[in-house]
């Protein structure tokens, strides 16, 4: 997993090695400083010479200058790499989304495929600036701490062994205390946050239902658990400080009481004894020492928490697409003819589920194909092995004589264009909502595509018409001018194959029919899947299919289904009745 | 409905005068939710007062230690360390009071902390709920979550790490100010003025970090914007192949963020050895000064009088300068945080001062009891027939039984001043009548029903409902007495069952899955893997457009309203379906109003009174027979569906 994150370092492994390395000097600088100002206190305050305390002091201004240029060094060498690294990892997650199956996007979910590439990054991204600059820090400072103040006086530096280890424990027991408490509260704060996007997108139904009261009970109940959870995971945290200083306070006590009588008995000669000034850099190191310890424990909090965050970032990126261009490559679509071959699908790939039932037909190119069925009966599923969106479980799928697995898949998607039953416009202009048909599209080309599509006389009687602002998920667009913009971009690309899937629920009947006028007439030799609730919709296709239950139940024109299909004919009496019953 | 404001101003650099004033009102909020944790916030004062009382003291020991015991002691020819000792377990007390004292805030603070965020995301999620559909329509989803996460989340770190901090700083610096004034007053003068050096750095340092972090939060809004509208389309990406468009603008404004991010890091992580650097260099020039001064023996001002410097003072004085600077750079580290934890608050009360919904309705709906004369007698108990409480302004209070007529008069509308889209719409619904709106997409027939149930206020004429003008009913009960099953299906995590019972909470299991047979959902239900307690999550996101439209159907059903609208309620329903759901609601509303909105034809016909309109005009009205007589608009449209045969 750390392998895999790792990897989105690339152009950044400069700073992000340097980072270290500058910390390292700082930390050596810092180590230092203490030194120096016990030598300026014993050799010139203590001995009041001007002169040593001129010396020392200049030493200390050069160390306090070192220590802030690579300070300052590594502060931005570590800015640097951690937002670098952010920026790779969102750009291969992302990256590598955009050759997700559908499968794939289905699997993860829109929500957490977002939570994954904001929140998650940013935890990475801040556990990463911990670990370039402290994670060596820390260590560094404690080792050389160490040494400086054997290196001092080992008749008093053995205190800290003592101490040390009980500060180790207690910051251990914490963490291994804290650590689940944080698991179930970051899985507490999930929940929240649907409730309060359910809430948001459902704030119809909620205020239809008068159901205020019970969503924020609803929430406050969730808010109420993470109340707990947290004030008792902080509690626990906050052990951290009085802990710290409980130690510090100890060794310095000790460190006194040891110091004092040595420094009594060896008459404070800061050669061969130990001295006031030896005693207060000590008594500096203490800090270091115990602080170290501490970011240390900080570190390892950030790290354990940022786990999950890391885990769920390298899901994303270890996914591999099994879509793939075929070995074939072929990058020309003969034509629009669709042949299925015994195929069936299962969602799952398991065999004993299948949502496709040995579906076998043949569709010359350029007939228009109704496909009709109850809700559930996997019409989607069908149309969606045409473009490849899904592999078939077994049998085969064939597109202008090529099995689909054989087509470069860029080539066979702009030949079969798709117009999604859970369509989306992106925030943007029309024309730019458009162009997703075909980039280089003309205002021409735009205009007749959306004659064609009934969308024009609309766009028209917006003020900027063409430049009119679609907002994200085309909140301003009704649902019915929504999927007729759809449909319009979808013939852009000019296809030899067009679905349609539920694409015109929303239009009123007559726009409907003159959609299907317009294809009929202008895009003759182009094959029409039509998925569609409304018998009008599909009766004049040359040929419909009648799916339950993922099985083909009838194939035949309007006029043969309407004497074979029971289904069929069911279907077509309870549209008609309402309008014969009132010829009467 | 177009031209959508983008929320409050995210990121936009407020001018410094204008930063200040808004920040003073944020923080007067944030210290209301506070402040009613008043006994506790006393005792983390004191608390924290004897915590960095214990601090200074500790460093004040250095001296003491050196000039009272060790000097001393060096002297003399037989050392007696009981005085030490006793000094010694003497400041172990101290100490430990300290220690006792962090320990305590610290608790009491993470209560505080986690205890003021609960009220604050308690109350505006409370206050969202009361909030007009107009607020929805013009701020972004993404927008308002944030307030819930992003804001909440930098608000918790200030809460309960910056301002104890601070406070405790403050303390420090002022203990630790006082200590060295009565050391020496002319060493002191020298920090106060590096001090004001090291600020003014600080200043610039932060100034311009800050500045970055506008700019970051901002680039990071539009990253996240980006990348949420376009995973929710990222099946039409793939079925466009326009993966690597998308990629670009991806890149694009991922560069810009990561250019702002590391700018406003930089200089972030560049303050702290800064200021320490700076402190080692106010060290230095102490040490100089002071070691001349003791030199050259000038005379030294203390608190304590005129006097001279003694090297324990210089030491201890030295180490004092110490901790007068670090609690000052501490500080200004997390000006970063409290910076952007004020913004994050300021959204957040923006929100709360949004206006709520106005409802200055006093009819209300009750449960009324029959007598045999046919007056009415209120009851609490669930009788199953309503009556509107209508209290009268010279004290009496008459009821009015429901009985699901609404009439709209001359009403107009428009969502936006100026843009009217519904001119002068009259509608009568008499009990019993099943009444239709036909007509092409965007000429108001979803408007008039969201009128009727007060989503939105008309401009000019009447609505009543049951002889009762609309606005003098209150909301709640007037949605009660309607059930709608909206265009786009909304369901909520939870089983199918919880979904169906939220038309009525006290369903039982029972009724719920009457419902779902009386609509015909109870099919594919028991298709489910886990029949009616299958979860659903994501919106229903396993579930198919029309499966999703049958449950939102049941949970209508099983609330039972005498009034229902149907907006396109059946349109992802093949019709086969359809026909049998209509059957089904047919029974449920013997007797009852039903609004009608569709586009099939088919699904209309039946209405007792049918509307056509068209811009927000009503052009045509009467039943099916009337308007095919009429040969108008009704006529093209019905006949229009079978012109290609």
């Amino acid at each position: 997993m750390i392998k895999r994150l790792a990897g989105s370092i690339r152009e950044f492994k400069k700073p992000t090695l340097l980072t270290p390395l500058l910390m390292i000097m700082e930390v050596a600088m810092e180590c230092l400083i203490p030194m120096i100002m016990s030598k300026l206190v014993d050799y010139g305050i203590n001995a009041q010479n001007m002169q040593q305390i001129l010396f020392w002091g200049f030493l200390l201004v050069c160390a306090a200058a070192l220590s802030l240029f690579f300070g300052a060094m590594a502060g931005r060498t570590a800015a640097v790499a951690s937002c670098g690294f952010a920026r790779n990892l969102r750009r291969d997650m992302y990256e590598n989304i955009q050759t997700f199956n559908f499968r794939s996007i289905d699997k993860f979910s829109t929500a957490s495929l977002v939570t994954r590439l904001t929140t998650d990054v940013t935890n990475v991204q801040n556990a990463f600036l911990v670990m370039t600059r402290m994670a060596f820090r820390s260590p560094v400072m404690l080792i050389v701490a160490f040494v400086m103040t054997f290196s001092i006086e080992a008749r008093v530096a053995w205190v800290f062994l003592l101490v040390t280890p009980i500060l180790a424990l207690g910051l251990f027991l914490i963490i291994s205390k804290v650590h689940p408490l944080f698991t179930s509260i970051f899985r507490t704060y999930d929940k929240l946050n649907a409730v309060v996007q359910e809430n948001l997108h459902g704030i119809r139904v909620v205020k239809s239902f008068v159901r205020e009261k019970f969503e924020i009970s609803k929430f406050n109940g969730i808010s109420q658990r993470i109340f707990k959870d947290f004030s008792k995971a902080e509690k626990l945290l906050s052990l951290n400080m009085p802990l710290m200083q409980f130690c510090m306070y100890a060794c310095m006590i000790l460190i006194s009481w040891v110091g004092a009588r040595l420094i009594v008995t060896t008459g404070g000669d800061p050669v061969t004894g130990f001295s006031t000034g030896e005693l207060m850099s000590m008594l500096t190191y203490v800090m270091q020492i115990l602080m170290s310890l501490m970011m240390l424990s900080m570190i390892f909090v950030m790290l354990t928490m940022s786990r999950a965050s890391a885990q769920r970032i390298a899901e994303v990126l270890e996914e591999r697409s099994d879509l793939h261009d075929g070995e074939k490559n072929i990058k020309d679509v003969p034509d629009g003819s669709i042949d299925f071959n015994h195929v069936n699908f299962s969602y799952s790939g398991a065999k004993d589920h299948l949502s496709l039932k040995d579906i076998s037909l043949h569709i010359p190119s350029g007939a228009t194909v109704g496909i009709l069925g109850g809700t559930g009966s996997a019409k989607s599923t069908l149309v969606n092995l045409i473009p490849r969106l899904y592999d078939v479980t077994e049998g085969s799928v064939f597109v202008g004589g090529h099995d689909v697995r054989d087509y470069n898949l860029e080539a066979l998607r702009n030949q079969v264009a798709v117009v999604l039953q859970k369509n989306v416009l992106f925030s943007g202009t029309i024309k730019d909502n458009l162009r997703w048909g075909n980039e280089n599209a003309t205002d021409e080309e735009m205009l007749h595509a959306c004659r064609q599509a009934q969308a024009d006389e609309f766009i028209q009687s917006f003020p900027n018409q063409y430049d009119t602002y679609i907002e994200q998920g085309g909140t301003n667009v009704s649902g019915g001018q929504k999927q007729r913009l759809c449909i319009a971009r979808a013939l852009l690309k000019k296809p030899k194959i067009l679905i349609m899937d539920d694409s015109t629920s929303a239009v009123d009947t007559r726009t409907d029919a003159m959609i299907r006028k317009a294809m009929r007439e202008e895009l003759p030799v182009t094959t029409k899947l039509i998925i569609a609730q409304r018998i009008s919709s599909v009766q004049e296709a040359d040929m419909i299919i009648v799916l339950d239950n993922g099985a083909i139940s009838a194939i035949g024109t309007h006029e043969e289904l309407l004497r074979t299909s029971p289904i069929y004919q069911e279907v077509y009496y309870t549209q008609q009745k309402g309008g014969s019953s009132d010829d009467e | 409905m177009m031209n959508k404001g983008r929320g409050p101003m995210r990121g936009q650099p407020l001018s410094g005068k204008a930063l200040k004033k808004v920040n003073r009102h944020t923080i007067q909020r944030l210290m209301q939710y506070i402040s009613k944790y008043k006994l506790p916030f006393i005792a983390v004062a004191l608390c924290i007062i004897i915590s960095s009382v214990a601090s200074v003291v500790a460093s004040r020991f250095l001296q003491t230690l050196i000039d009272d015991y060790i000097e001393p002691l060096l002297v003399q020819p037989v050392p007696d360390f009981s005085g030490l000792s006793r000094m010694l377990c003497l400041m172990g007390a101290v100490y430990l009071a300290g220690v006792l004292a962090t320990l305590l805030y610290n608790r009491i603070m993470a209560v505080i902390a986690q205890g003021t965020l609960k009220e604050i995301r308690d109350d505006m999620f409370a206050h969202m709920q009361t909030l007009p559909i107009k607020y929805f329509d013009t701020h972004t989803f993404g927008d308002t979550m944030s307030h819930f996460t992003n804001d909440t989340d930098t608000l918790r770190q200030m809460i309960s790490q910056s301002i104890p901090q601070i406070f405790a700083s403050a303390i420090s610096v002022i203990a630790v100010f006082c200590t060295m004034l009565s050391i020496s007053v002319w060493l002191t003068l020298v920090v106060v003025l590096a001090t004001i050096l090291i600020l003014k750095v600080t200043a610039k340092i932060a100034g311009n970090s800050g500045k970055y972090f506008i700019a970051q939060q901002t680039s990071l809004a539009s990253v996240n914007g980006y990348i949420e509208e376009m995973m929710n389309g990222q099946k039409v990406v793939k079925v466009f192949c326009h993966e690597e468009k998308a990629l670009e603008e991806f890149n694009r404004r991922n560069d810009e963020l990561c250019d702002n991010a590391t700018r406003a890091n930089s200089y972030a992580n560049v303050l702290g050895p800064v200021n320490n650097n700076l402190g080692h260099l106010m060290y230095a020039i102490l040490a100089i000064i002071g070691g001349a001064m003791a030199i050259i023996g000038v005379p030294n001002l203390s608190l304590a009088g005129m006097g001279v410097l003694t090297l324990g003072g210089i030491a201890a004085f030295l180490q004092l300068s110490r901790n007068f600077i670090q609690p000052i750079s501490q500080v200004s580290q997390q000006l970063n945080s409290v910076v952007m934890a004020m913004a994050g608050a300021e959204r957040i009360f923006a929100l709360m001062d949004e206006k709520s919904e106005e409802d200055q309705g006093y009819v209300t709906l009750v449960n009324v009891r029959k007598e045999k004369d046919g007056t009415l007698v209120e009851t609490d108990e669930k009788t199953g027939v309503w009556a509107w409480r209508h209290p009268h302004q010279d004290g009496s209070v008459t009821l009015t039984e429901l009985r699901g007529d609404v009439r709209l008069a001359n009403v107009d509308f428009a969502y936006e001043e100026g843009k009217e889209v519904l001119h002068d719409v009259t509608v009568w619904a008499e009990p019993g009548q099943k009444v239709a709106f036909v007509g092409a997409t965007g000429a108001g027939k979803t408007t008039i029903t969201n009128l009727i149930n007060r989503f939105y206020d008309i401009a000019d004429g009447k609505i009543r409902y049951d002889g009762i003008n609309i606005n003098k009913i209150q909301k709640p009960s007037l949605r009660r007495s309607l059930g709608i099953v909206l265009q786009d299906v909304n369901l909520f995590t939870g089983t199918v069952m919880e979904n169906i019972r939220y038309g009525r909470l006290d369903a039982t299991d029972e009724e719920c899955k009457a419902a779902a047979r009386l609509v015909h959902a109870d099919g594919f239900i028991e298709m489910l893997p886990e029949g009616y307690n299958t979860v659903l999550s994501g919106n229903g996101s396993g579930l198919s457009q029309g499966q999703r439209q049958l449950i939102s159907i049941a949970r209508a059903a099983v609330a039972d309203p005498p009034v229902m609208i149907l907006d396109e309620a059946t349109s992802s329903i093949d019709t086969r379906t359809e026909s049998l759901v209509q059957k089904g609601m047919d029974n449920l509303m013997k007797g009852r109003t039903v609004f009608v909105i569709a586009h099939r034809l088919s699904t209309v016909q039946n209405s007792d009174v049918i509307m056509v309109l068209d811009h927000g005009r009503i052009i045509e009205r009467g039943n099916h027979e009337e308007l095919i007589a009429k040969k108008g608009t009704y006529y093209r449209l019905y006949t229009g569906a079978f012109e290609l045969e």
